[in-house]
């Protein structure tokens, strides 16, 4: 065994090697989720500190503070703080990120989060006595501001120095008190006096939260009921579950898929295993048969094989987690806790390894090896030792016509399990789907390399190396197969992947000229534009026509991520001229406000155009119509378009934070930019961010890219790995046939004519393998567009096919293949044909 | 003229300072308490928010249905914060309430204490300006229309719910309700008292609840500024004489300990009242009990010495036991002994204020 691996360390190195990649990227996904996970779970406990529960205000725009005292006096509560949240940053400018600002501002009354949040407290640095004796007045200093070390670090200041926070479109100077301690290390934090809050940053009135604290014995599941009995539509119940249930229902989706590869990859390993064990056990035919006549049992022969797999699958998988753990911590290091998809903003968490998934990934890439080691096992033990022994060459009569339809069977399941719907929200059936067509596609590979050769087998008659190679395909397809398993498998991968990436693209591309047709962008992150300044800035030359909206995020449930309430014009005659619709399109009855939900909103909330749906919004009938569907890629959670008059009419907030243009003729983005700054109020213009729409769409396609990041890595590690398992798989098949080459030199065929024939047979496999996978990854591809994505990342897309990358990976594959058995077969030409014939005897 | 451009320049530095948050904050003014201000009931049995600080104060004795000796207190304080009047917020800070209880049970030995802090407002903790009626979650102390008082307060190991019912009329302290506390006139409280109410109610102590009868001692005080700026603390007693009378004693001191005002009253059975100033009040130490907590050093026993028009009366003062202490820095609040003290013929209560960092009032 372990000599029959020193003559050929390629093909055992990259089977190990494919294995290791599949734990690798499996294990390193998990990691890095499971840290993730972790780090937000982690903030979202210590930013509710002890609280049991939290009520929530569903939009950034709150409740009625008058929720607080009914909340306070339900039966059960034993403490209750209300909170004014207010996403914020410090100075004045505009932020220099796109996402905004950073810092949370959180306005508590101390007194209240004493026994309910006392981590929101802080340690304030000189705990001096007020004036009245009784009462620590600093305690409610309203300049003073604590700051969790994250927050301090950003702001650039010291305890005791003034910093300037900027919310809600107003800009405060406020004195650094002291240190939250609660605070995880990665969160910015700014705690000050609820009551300076709601003034300074015109929250009057209004809550974002209250953390509540149950009575010892009171019995949680009465308490929310009562709770939830007094709620208004715009609060709901938040725990801590489902808190971590939301930020496990953001990134589920694209963490399972992101596994699922890792699952593919690993099963590409387990086919490149059972290329290198077929192709070994046929070279060592004679052995076994030896050891059989010498008395091993059957079963003895079947063990050493599978031993062989168990080695390579374990090496493979040891190898595997240590890469993985590698890859997990540059990850993170390097891109964030959401794999570069956009997730979790700003956290570089702790890596968490926990031992039952080293195990897990240990043994799923074992079972693997071992599953590609079954079928070679099982022909070593079936072979007649009688006749193996003589080695009397391929054992498969070229009359057999190859069997077709246990390939296809499994095809036509694969193609049945994708019309399933998901389980739990997720693809499941698709996933299967694919699975199953890939092992369809490979057992139908010697059944199809017959049909794909016998138009073939006249064409090389006027040449001898033609002939025999097309002859010798054609007449061992099974064992051109093993050669092809390997390559179909990744190259259908590696083309399903490819095939949706370009077909998301595509789509974002289009989506962004549809939504972005306008100049110029410009938004505020706080406070916004009322009426009198957006006529004013319309009337400003240069400008030609002009959008106002604003958006907001929404908690429609406790349990999911909040969608986006989008606020701008909407025809509601002609909704197609406001917003990128598809499909169908209702009229709302006399009296409802109609919505139109994007793609993911629609399906994650199961609404369809024509019903009704309960839209969280302070104020009015919370009962809303939905009137379309439009489609949209920004917001994966979701979102909501409203008309701008009617969210105002409901809300009575008229302010709006973004606004789009086009230009007149002859005005440059410069000059407009100008003079539209000239046009607002100081405050205003100190914080404005002006876009221009070329911009907007790199910077959309950056993103897009470098969220696919993983995926663009996935495959060319899967193209690396296909390539090197058809190498190693040719030059191990042609190295076997010396004896071959032996014989054909002795019956006059020429050195070069031998090697010109290696490179016909080697191309045409190549060849055969490019067909077969292309196939087979467009049908894959096709499961992903319509199923796996819909079902996991609710939007759909338009198929476009990457040419240019099948070009190449058709003249790589074909090359690689008659490259690789050329210089293989150089090798085995350079011993003397006599002698080449005599040895095998 | 330097002063005038000192000022001038403070004045720069404090519009800097304060220029990012629109203009100078709206602070409170705080009336002085002034003599020639007749007290009426029911309005002034209520709130005085436009003063700094107020406290309604109910100490007293209490026994058992088997015969045990209980002391409790129940305080009510108001804090008039010197906050940005502008600020329209329902939760703007310009009126903290809070509420002290304590129970001494000789059976444990230290005092038993809870309390309750809350900004006013919202309908959680109001004091209103009709009549004594102050909220703080589920705390109260409440006057009914019949002149009954109720007081519930709920601590982590101990319930205090009781009535009390006036036996005599309101005791005006010092001249007509005005009581002096410092050499200046500004240093003085609205204040009077309501002695020898009757008890009746309950007391919830982990084990039980048991019903509880008893005499206790109302004080009502309000004022701007109370203090010295010398002064770190006072001794104040109230006694509840077995004969119908009542005796009020208190000096506020010094960092030396020395007396820097003193004052109280005695009114007799009868009702006729000698009102007592500085030369007329003595305290003398007779044991100190040293905290192990906090390492404050109370003088627990000792004589007050009153001299009247008929003479000088002394009263020898006994703790009910020596740790009652109560300790409310967690909540930002005092250090003080509140104890029940009793004498030969009398029963009442010692505060102790000012023993381990000055109280600045």
């Amino acid at each position: 065994m372990v000599g029959e691996w020193r003559d050929h360390p390629g093909r055992v190195v990259t089977a190990a090697l494919a294995i290791a990649i599949g734990v690798a990227l499996g294990f390193a996904v998990h990691l890095i989720n499971g840290s993730a996970q972790n780090e937000l779970a982690q903030a979202v406990r210590s930013v509710n500190a002890d609280a049991d529960l939290q009520v929530h205000a569903t939009t950034p725009l709150g409740f009625d503070e008058a929720l607080y005292p009914v909340l306070a006096r339900t039966p059960g509560i034993a403490a209750a703080s209300p909170v004014v949240e207010l996403s914020a940053r410090f100075g004045t400018g505009p932020s220099r990120s796109l996402e905004g600002g950073r810092l949370t501002v959180l306005g508590i009354d101390p007194l209240r989060a004493a026994s309910v949040t006392p981590a929101l407290l802080g340690r304030v640095s000189a705990p001096a006595q007020g004036a009245s004796g009784f009462v620590p007045e600093s305690l409610f200093d309203p300049r003073a501001i604590v700051l969790s070390p994250a927050a301090l670090a950003a702001s650039g200041r010291q305890v005791g120095e003034a910093v300037t926070i900027t919310a809600a479109g107003r800009s405060v100077e406020f004195v650094v008190a002291g240190l939250l301690s609660g605070a995880t290390s990665e969160q910015q934090v700014a705690v000050l006096d609820i009551a300076t809050a709601q003034w300074l940053f015109g929250s009057l009135g209004r809550l974002q939260r209250i953390d509540l604290k149950f009575t010892p014995g009171a019995d949680p599941a009465a308490v929310q009921a009562a709770l939830r009995a007094r709620l208004p539509a715009d609060a709901q119940i938040v725990t801590a579950q489902s808190e971590a249930r939301r930020g496990d229902n953001l990134t589920r989706a694209y963490r399972v898929n992101l596994e699922m590869l890792a699952m593919m990859a690993l099963l590409t390993g387990g086919f490149l295993v059972y290329s290198a064990q077929s192709l070994s056990v046929a070279r060592r035919r004679p052995q076994f048969a030896l050891l059989r006549v010498l008395g091993l049992e059957r079963r003895g022969l079947l063990a050493q094989v599978f031993v062989e797999g168990a080695l390579l699958g374990g090496v493979g998988a040891a190898l595997g987690l240590a890469l993985g753990l590698g890859v997990a911590m540059g990850t993170l290091r390097f891109l964030g806790g959401d794999l570069g998809g956009g997730y979790f903003r700003g956290t570089a968490p702790d890596l968490v390894v926990a031992p039952l998934p080293v195990v897990v990934f240990f043994v799923l890439g074992l079972v693997a090896a071992l599953l590609g080691s079954l079928l070679p096992a099982l022909e070593a033990g079936r072979a007649q030792p009688g006749i193996a022994l003589k080695d009397l060459g391929d054992k498969n009569d070229p009359n057999t016509r190859p069997a077709g339809w246990w390939g296809l069977g499994l095809l036509a399941a694969g193609g049945a399990a994708a019309f399933l719907p998901a389980v739990w929200g997720l693809p499941l059936f698709g996933y299967l789907s694919i699975a199953l067509m890939l092992a369809g596609g490979v057992a139908a590979m010697p059944w199809l390399a017959r049909i794909l050769l016998t138009p073939l087998l006249g064409a090389g008659r006027g040449n001898v190396s033609i002939d025999l190679a097309i002859k010798r395909l054609w007449g061992a397809p099974a064992q051109a197969a093993v050669a092809l398993c390997g390559i179909v498998a990744s190259t259908s991968l590696m083309v399903a992947m490819a095939v949706m990436v370009a077909s998301l693209r595509g789509s974002v591309d289009d989506w962004l000229t549809e939504i972005l047709p306008s100049d110029l962008l410009f938004r505020v992150e706080s406070g916004g534009f009322d009426a009198e300044t957006r006529a004013r800035i319309a009337r400003a030359p240069g400008v030609a026509d002009i959008v106002f909206q604003k958006s907001l995020p929404m908690q429609l449930s406790a349990d999911m991520p909040p969608l986006v309430l989008l606020v701008r014009p909407v025809d509601k005659a002609q909704p197609k001229a406001s917003l990128p619709v598809i499909g169908r399109t209702a009229t709302a009855p006399p009296g409802v406000t109609p919505v139109w939900l994007s793609e993911p909103a629609a399906r994650l909330y199961g609404h369809r155009v024509g019903q009704r749906m309960v839209l969280p919004l302070g104020g009015g009938d919370p009962n809303v119509f939905v009137a379309g569907v439009w489609r949209d890629y920004a917001r994966q959670s979701g979102a909501v378009a409203m008309d701008e008059a009617d969210y105002t009419r409901l809300t009575g907030d008229d302010l709006r934070t973004e606004a789009s243009l086009s230009l007149s003729p002859g005005a440059t983005a410069a000059s407009t930019r100008e003079v539209i700054r000239a046009t607002l109020p100081p405050a205003l213009a100190a914080q404005v961010q002006f876009f221009e729409t070329r911009q907007m769409r790199a910077i959309a396609l950056r993103l897009f890219d470098s969220s696919f990041a993983l995926t663009y890595a996935l495959e060319a590690i899967a193209i690396v790995v296909g390539l090197a398992g058809v190498a190693a798989t040719f030059s191990a098949q042609t190295l076997a046939r010396t004896k071959e080459f032996g014989m054909l030199r002795h019956v006059g065929v020429l050195r070069r004519q031998i090697v010109l024939m290696l490179a016909v047979e080697g191309g045409l496999l190549g060849a055969v393998g490019v067909i077969a996978g292309l196939g087979l990854g467009l049908a894959m591809s096709q499961v992903l567009i319509h199923v796996v994505n819909p079902q996991s990342f609710h939007w759909t897309m338009e198929t476009r096919l990457p040419l240019g990358l099948f070009a190449s990976l058709a003249i790589a594959l074909v090359a690689a293949g008659a490259g690789t058995a050329v210089l293989a077969g150089r090798r085995a030409l350079s011993a003397d044909a006599v002698r080449a014939v005599r040895e095998d005897w | 003229m330097p002063r005038a451009l000192r000022l001038a320049g403070l004045a720069l530095l404090a519009w800097m300072l304060t220029a990012a948050a629109a203009d100078k904050p709206v602070l409170p003014v705080f009336p002085e308490v002034r003599a020639g201000r007749p007290l009426s009931f029911p309005a002034d049995h209520g709130s005085h928010p436009d003063y700094r600080t107020e406290w309604w104060y109910v100490t007293g004795w209490l026994k058992t249905e088997d015969g045990r000796d209980l002391g409790f207190q129940v305080t009510f304080f108001r804090s008039r914060l010197s906050v940005d009047q502008r600020n329209p917020s329902a939760f703007a800070p310009k009126q903290i309430l809070f509420a002290h209880a304590g129970l001494s049970d000789p059976a444990v030995g230290r005092l038993r204490h809870d309390g309750r802090m809350a900004r006013q407002g919202l309908g959680l903790a109001e004091a209103s300006t009709k009549d004594a009626r102050i909220v703080i979650d589920d705390w109260r102390l409440e006057r009914g229309a019949d002149g009954r008082f109720v007081a519930k307060a709920i601590g982590a190991d101990f319930t205090l719910d009781l009535a009390f019912t006036p036996t005599q009329p309101v005791l005006l302290q010092g001249d007509r309700g005005l009581s002096r506390k410092g050499p200046l006139p500004a240093q003085a409280s609205h204040y009077y008292s309501l002695p020898h109410l009757k008890v009746t109610g309950s007391v919830l102590q982990g084990r039980g609840r048991a019903k509880v009868t008893g005499e206790a001692w109302l004080d009502h005080e309000w004022s701007s500024t109370l203090l010295d700026p010398k002064a770190v603390g006072w001794d104040w007693v109230g006694l509840n004489l077995d004969d119908g009378g009542a005796l009020t004693a208190f000096r506020v001191r010094d960092a030396a300990g020395n007396a820097l005002w003193s004052g109280g009253s005695l009114r007799a059975a009868d009702g006729t009242t000698s009102r007592l100033g500085p030369q007329d009040v003595r305290f003398t130490t007779e044991r100190i009990w040293r905290s192990p907590r906090t390492g404050g050093r109370y003088p627990v026993q000792g004589e007050v010495i009153v001299r009247t028009p008929t003479g000088e009366r002394r009263w020898r003062l006994t703790p009910l036991f020596d740790d009652q202490e109560l300790d409310s820095r967690a909540t930002g609040g005092p250090v003080y002994w509140e104890g029940a003290v009793r004498a030969p013929g009398a029963r009442g209560y010692l505060e102790l204020t000012g023993y381990v960092s000055p109280l600045k009032m």
